[in-house]
């Protein structure tokens, strides 16, 4: 039945299939992104309590949850990596966490900025804050493993242990606001209900979730183009397109 | 075919060994002891004397002390073993590793693990703990070092062939060890206000149980990496 997919794991045929995919995933990416951030931040109507500086949140709900999808990705792809011995997937785990690492980045600081007129504070030791913080921790200790082995297979099977590891956090951040009593708002877009948000704020913020969703996807083909490249340097057909591109 | 020792036999074996050889270097059981009593008098010296504050953070100063004492201690869990070459045979045995795993993590245990938790009352005392606290911290510890000795052997299999991995170390398994703090310390603090903790300690005990059965398979799949 996945006999289709087998073909793909062949570096080349990766390389090729990832070329075609990224100017799809980079033109939605930026139609998304663009049409979800002007809707959002011109158009959209202001909040009755928190006023103009709700509208972090078209930024801030992307980015965090697309830094626990981005994780989930990147260890499912480890485990693949793992299981079935797929090199291409731990590539693609490689090209993953640099990405999901700024992204978490990118959720805790504007928090933090979101924060600040809110809560009065730039930061809480609080469940969902302080798990995404060890989210980020996680990242990076994935980055630093697979950058402090020499033989890259090696890295990649290291590193691939440690978020798969590292998957127990996922639901500690997302139910954190339902476990604890917490600072941090409950969830307010729910799949099976309705959500607690007037539709006029939530279509922007669905359609800046998918963008960004489709950004990281852009992003991670990019590096992971590089990175099918930079392990298959010896490779005939990586020296050959190296030669089209006018390298000596 | 006949594989040799049973499965109780090989674990009993290996358990043993490794207490002797400790024995033998006592160095590598007081040091950390040394490290994490050293570490919890700097902290009078840093924030003063004052009882009344020392009795709020003495929780976190005997956890954070144990954490960094039991990754000190980790260091050498695989190390010996891994540069004599003995890792390596015991990965070839028909024994399965999982097996051979535990009871090297139970092995640094009873060496780390225990002497901390004795000598932690004493410590108690000197921090001005709350005197309904303590049944609490004993139980904290004695539930949640064995959990920071399994996820920490995750973290060390993963870098004992690496020449510059101490760094490294902290960076991989601290982040796995925040929640048995979080957890441990609102216990403790919840004991010092009478109120029942028996939650925190089911928690505790659940993650004792799940590392207990995931993380000897996770350290040997990290062996077999580090070893290759």
């Amino acid at each position: 039945m996945w006999k289709w997919l087998h073909s793909y794991a062949d570096p080349q045929r990766a390389y090729n299939l990832s070329g075609t995919l990224l100017p799809w995933f980079a033109t939605l990416a930026i139609a998304f992104i663009g049409v979800g951030s002007v809707w959002g931040l011109l158009f959209a109507p202001v909040d009755y309590q928190q006023g103009d500086s709700y509208r972090i949140i078209f930024i801030h709900v992307p980015a965090a949850s697309m830094s626990m999808s981005a994780y989930m990705a990147m260890a499912t792809s480890a485990f693949i990596g793992l299981v079935w011995q797929i090199k291409s997937a731990d590539w693609a785990a490689a090209a993953i966490a640099p990405i999901g690492a700024v992204v978490t980045f990118i959720a805790l600081i504007t928090g933090a900025a979101w924060g600040k007129p809110m809560w009065g504070t730039w930061w809480v030791w609080d469940a969902r804050l302080t798990s995404e913080l060890v989210l980020l921790f996680l990242y990076l200790g994935v980055i630093s493993l697979y950058a402090s082995f020499e033989d890259k297979v090696l890295a990649a099977r290291a590193a691939g242990i440690l978020a798969i590891v590292g998957v127990i956090n996922i639901p500690i951040i997302k139910y954190s606001v339902e476990w604890w009593n917490s600072l941090h708002q409950p969830a307010t877009i729910k799949i099976t209900e309705k959500s607690s948000m007037a539709p006029e704020m939530l279509y922007p913020l669905l359609i800046n979730i998918f963008g960004f969703g489709l950004m990281i996807g852009a992003i991670t083909l990019v590096r992971f183009r590089a990175e099918i490249l930079a392990r298959n340097g010896m490779r005939p057909w990586v020296r050959e397109l190296a030669k089209a591109e006018g390298v000596k | 075919m006949n594989k040799g020792i049973s499965f109780t036999q090989a674990f009993y074996t290996l358990l043993k060994r490794d207490l002797q050889i400790a024995i033998r270097h006592k160095g590598d059981i007081f040091n950390p002891l040394l490290f994490f009593i050293l570490v919890v008098t700097l902290f009078p010296l840093g924030i003063g004397p004052e009882p009344q504050v020392l009795s709020r953070v003495a929780p976190g100063i005997i956890w954070v002390a144990a954490l960094l004492a039991s990754m000190l201690s980790l260091e050498r869990l695989f190390k010996a073993d891994f540069v004599d070459g003995s890792l390596e045979q015991m990965l070839l045995s028909p024994q399965p590793l999982s097996l051979m795993v535990l009871a090297k993590v139970l092995a640094h245990w009873i060496l780390t693990g225990v002497p901390l938790i004795l000598v932690a009352p004493l410590l108690a005392v000197l921090l001005h703990l709350e005197d309904n606290s303590y049944g609490a911290l004993m139980a904290t510890l004695a539930l949640g070092t064995p959990v920071l000795s399994l996820l920490g052997a995750i973290g060390v299999a993963l870098t004992v062939g690496l020449r510059k991995g101490g760094v490294l170390l902290s960076l991989l398994i601290l982040p796995l060890y925040i929640p048995v703090l979080i957890f441990a310390t609102s216990a403790i603090d919840a004991a010092g206000l009478n109120l029942p903790y028996s939650g925190h300690l089911a928690i505790i005990g659940a993650m004792l149980v799940g590392s207990l059965i995931l993380a000897p398979f996770a350290i040997g799949a990290s062996l077999r990496v580090s070893t290759n």
